[in-house]
């Protein structure tokens, strides 16, 4: 994989010592050479001594192998610059993956084995005591690049929070209960008499919730405000204030506390960041943290590989087939304005490098339609030294990738720009008309639209894609370049078999 | 209530017809300000919004009082929001001056809410509400699907059941199963009934967890485009919904059936239509069709009898909860949703006066609400009247107490009051104490 970070850093291999850091994300007080760590949810101050030596704060079972992290607070580790980066990239993935998921409307059941699966595919490292390392330090690592907006915050929060529901789903009845006591939440073990007076009651309720009958070693007393969603939908008993809570559904209160205590942690962290982190790393830790919130993780499309070239006289047909919503617009804008303000000739001209046109031919494009808004002359002068700047071959000759499709839905596009994402950018009314342009049906225009107002960008143009192409795209759309070769090989598969 | 009461005594010779609604309005300005003069208990009402804290213990909070929020709505409909007072005399001052028509009770905020605008929303400093009562709001208008007595904003005692029974089922789920204590049923002048729960933790839920109480209570979830309105499916009931069924099903063969006529030739097409088995209800229909008896109430009590033994013989599934889903479908409690949900809501103050009914806003005891009758709450003119025709004041006596507020006033401080009170004093002392202990016992740096 080609990584836009790695271009920028050259690997080294020695260690950071991760103290001060770390300490600094996780609201630890360095006392006169001593950690503290205050527990918010205790009435008093606990105090945890940390020795250097400690390897980690993960809950461990009875035999020593670790079960599931609470990230209450960070060890003192150390890390290679190099894992810094790979352990967070590689947890991005599964947050990506779980982002993906939850927008496609997966049931509970297929997300728990898509998480089994994420996780097996990256979160596993080659020394098994090594895991539950990577596991903490990704987390803690993507809490610097996440906490820095509010934007940033609620996906981590939402993406970590359903991270941990469904793992938490896959560990014993042991674990739960610890992490119940760590998080600090009181319950009462329900005694055998209580229990009995209890019994007819809690069957009613077990059965009305289609649940399994309770016994006496599995119930547990907790003050109703920490089972809303339990009360809510009466699927608990209550008495006096308490709800009887079965340990299956203990997850459903667990799982609220792990995410308000991210929330708070997440601003804090922020804090910290921009009052010290931030100064302190700019030459080392601070711009991988920065690359990492918009990093694309997938080809670059720097160089043109399977697609091959186009040429300028299949371009307008080429366009209409296999060209996304986005560089549509932006080539039916230049068209027939035959101009484009900056945004729209880096977003445009960067996608045509990566479709194949060749530097002459963008030049030629350029000019055929710039010259007939601002003159040959003036495009000579004004406008060709950048798009030869994009290829490389000006300045200090880097060559730019084509953007992704995260980067296109960032970017905020003003009066007169017409580059950005049109499934964001675009009015509702707007994007019907482009999409009918297009020629996506009534039925399909509907779901791209609902997509689109729930912000799911990406999976609208995927939708699209899908549409118009009477084929499926599993792997969704994550940039233009892609939804043109994946069409363009579609295309050649029907034309191949037409033939 | 006037013949009734007509021998018993001086006062109650006094004539109260209600007034027309109209004269009652134009009237109200001048009446109003007598009243908050004369009869709307101030210092009991900001004792209780105080919860303890206007007393010298050094636990107490002096800025509390102050973070709470009133609203104002005056003649005109003019509006004034985010009123905070630092004492109880200012409140009282406040009122006599603006004479509210309406006075709106809100949150304890973060900080005085005059003083908001040198806060922001979001970062360090934030206003934001820290404490409010957990309230209910029962409206009977909620309930003109399945009235048929009066219409709009009229309530008569043929309805008001409906009211009595929400404040059955509510109160009693909220002691037995959430634990609360302190709670006020109050009249809401016209057509309903607010609910205050005061307990210091109902007071600190946050929107979550109110949200999930409203939940818990919300059964019927209905408009106007869906048929059956109540879904009661599982093989069992919640216990709580066990429970209410007993009230409930009192009250609909003891009352509702009856004075709502429902199973009339006029109306019994609706309740057939919740039977999802057509041939049952097509059974039922031919039974009744033309059928005629002489006995109006006879009419209803023997179809009900005659649905139930129909429902219940039959063994289908779609039948198995029929009998009950039309009980809750015309009975059980309809609570405003977002009344309770959110800790910024406003609700009347208790003891407001009514501008299109005169009728003053006074507590219901929830033990007795089977006694408690709409028509006969005491009226701003009838009151006024009272304090006419009381004689002289004697020493110490309250001028309420003479008049038909006596009662709904005694029961605030004895019932409600006292009790809040004398919990808040032990909560505050105990967690001071605690406090105290602690600082003792951790180490100083």
């Amino acid at each position: 994989m080609v990584w836009e970070i790695r271009s920028r850093f050259p690997i080294t291999t020695h260690a950071i010592r991760c103290n001060m850091w770390f300490t600094a994300i996780c609201n630890l007080e360095v006392i006169k050479n001593r950690f503290t760590v205050t527990n918010r949810r205790s009435p008093g101050t606990m105090e945890v001594m940390r020795s250097q030596k400690k390897a980690s704060s993960a809950l461990t079972s009875s035999n020593g192998v670790s079960t599931l992290n609470l990230y209450r607070s960070a060890p003192t580790l150390e890390v290679r610059l190099e894992d810094f980066e790979r352990f967070a990239v590689d947890r991005l993935l599964v947050l990506r993956g779980i982002s993906d998921g939850l927008a496609r409307g997966k049931k509970p059941d297929e997300m728990e084995k898509l998480v089994a699966d994420l996780l097996k595919a990256h979160m596993r490292h080659p020394q098994a005591s090594e895991v539950n390392n990577k596991d903490i330090i990704s987390h803690f690592v993507l809490r610097l690049v996440y906490c820095r907006s509010e934007e940033l915050r609620k996906w981590f929060l939402s993406m970590e929070s359903t991270l941990f529901r469904y793992r938490f789903r896959s560990v014993n009845s042991d674990v739960h209960l610890s992490l119940m006591t760590e998080l600090g939440i009181p319950y009462k073990v329900v005694s055998q008499k209580e229990f009995e007076d209890l019994r007819d009651q809690l069957n009613l309720v077990a059965r009305s919730a289609n649940q399994p009958l309770p016994t006496p070693n599995g119930l547990y007393k907790v003050s109703f405000e920490e089972v809303p969603e339990l009360v809510a939908t009466r699927k608990v008993f209550i008495q006096k204030g308490y709800a009887y809570v079965a340990l299956n559904q203990v997850v459903s209160f667990v799982v609220p506390h792990f995410r308000s205590h991210l929330s708070k942690a997440l601003v804090l962290t922020n804090r910290k960041w921009t009052s010290m982190i931030r100064e302190q790393e700019k030459d080392r830790l601070t711009p991988i943290v920065e690359a990492l919130a918009t990093s694309y993780l997938g080809p670059d499309y720097s160089q043109d590989k399977e697609v091959g070239e186009i040429s300028l006289k299949d371009i307008d047909q080429v366009a209409r087939t296999s060209f996304p919503l986005c560089m549509q617009h932006l080539f039916n804008t230049l068209r027939d304005d035959h101009h484009l303000k900056h945004g729209g000739r880096m977003q445009f001209g960067l996608f045509l490098k990566g479709v194949g046109l060749k530097l002459d031919d963008a030049l030629a494009f350029w000019k055929a339609e710039f010259s007939q808004k601002v003159g040959a002359e003036r495009f000579d002068k004004e406008y060709a030294y950048s798009i030869r700047h994009n290829y490389g071959k000006e300045g200090k000759r880097t060559d730019y990738t084509p953007y992704s499709c995260q980067k296109i839905i960032l970017s905020t596009p003003g009066v007169g720009d017409h580059h950005g994402c049109p499934y964001r950018h675009f009015s509702e009314e707007n994007l019907r008309a482009a999409l009918g342009k297009m020629g996506v049906s009534s039925r399909a225009l509907e779901d791209v639209i609902e997509k689109a107002r729930n912000r799911h960008y990406q999976l609208a143009c995927t939708l699209t894609f899908e549409a118009l192409h009477a084929s499926s795209c599993d792997a969704g759309i994550n940039h233009p370049n892609q939804y043109f070769s994946d069409s363009q090989k579609i295309l050649k598969e029907k034309n191949m078999s037409t033939d | 209530m006037t013949k009734e009461e007509a021998g018993n005594g001086r006062d109650d010779m006094l004539i109260d017809d209600p007034e027309p609604q109209d004269k009652e309005l134009e009237a109200f300005p001048e009446r109003i300000k007598l009243y908050y003069g004369w009869l709307f208990p101030h210092a009991d009402m900001s004792k209780w919004m105080a919860y303890g804290n206007d007393g010298k213990h050094p636990a107490c909070d002096q800025s509390y009082f102050g973070r709470r929020e009133y609203s104002f709505t005056l003649e005109n409909d003019i509006y004034m929001r985010f009123q905070s007072y630092k004492t109880a005399l200012e409140l009282e001052k406040a009122i006599k001056d603006h004479c509210p028509f309406k006075i709106d009770i809100g949150p304890v905020y973060s900080v005085d809410p005059a003083k908001r605008h040198a806060y922001s929303q979001s970062g360090d400093n934030i206003f934001t509400p820290v404490e409010k009562e957990l309230v209910f709001d029962i409206d009977i208008s909620d309930y003109n699907d399945v009235r048929y007595c009066c219409s709009g904003a009229d309530v008569c005692l043929d309805c008001w059941p409906l009211m009595t029974i929400a404040i059955k089922v509510i109160d009693t789920a909220l002691r037995d199963d959430f634990g609360f204590n302190h709670i006020l049923w109050v009249y809401s002048g016209r057509r309903g009934v607010h609910c205050w729960v005061c307990d210091t933790k109902a007071r600190r839920l946050n929107n979550e967890q109110r949200s999930a109480v409203a939940e818990y209570f919300r059964v019927y979830k209905g408009n106007s485009n869906s048929k059956s309105k109540v879904s009661l499916v599982g093989s069992a009931l919640h216990p709580f919904l066990v429970r209410s069924y007993n009230v409930l099903s009192d009250y609909f063969e003891r009352k509702i059936l009856c004075s709502q006529q429902l199973l009339s030739d006029e109306r019994y097409e609706s309740i057939l239509d919740m039977i999802s088995d057509e041939s049952v209800a097509s059974e039922l229909r031919g039974k009744w069709q033309g059928n005629r008896r002489s006995n109006a109430n006879d009419i209803n009590i023997v179809r009900w009898e005659q649905l139930k033994h129909l429902c219940g013989r039959k063994k289908t599934p779609g039948l198995r909860r029929c009998v009950e889903e039309i009980v809750f479908s015309y009975t059980y409690p309809r609570i405003d949703m977002e009344v309770s949900k959110h800790m910024n809501h406003l609700l009347k103050s208790p003891f407001c006066v009514h501008p299109k009914t005169g009728r003053v806003c006074v507590p219901i005891n929830p033990n007795l609400c089977d006694e408690f009758d709409p028509t006969n709450v005491p009226t701003l003119s009838k009151l006024l009247r009272e304090i006419n025709t009381g004689g002289l004041q004697a020493e110490g006596e309250k001028v309420w107490d003479r008049t038909s507020m006596g009662k709904p006033i005694r029961y605030f401080k004895d019932s409600f009051l006292q009790p809040l009170l004398k919990s808040c004093k032990e909560e505050m002392e105990a967690s001071y104490n605690a406090k105290v202990q602690q600082s003792k016992n951790s180490l100083g740096w």
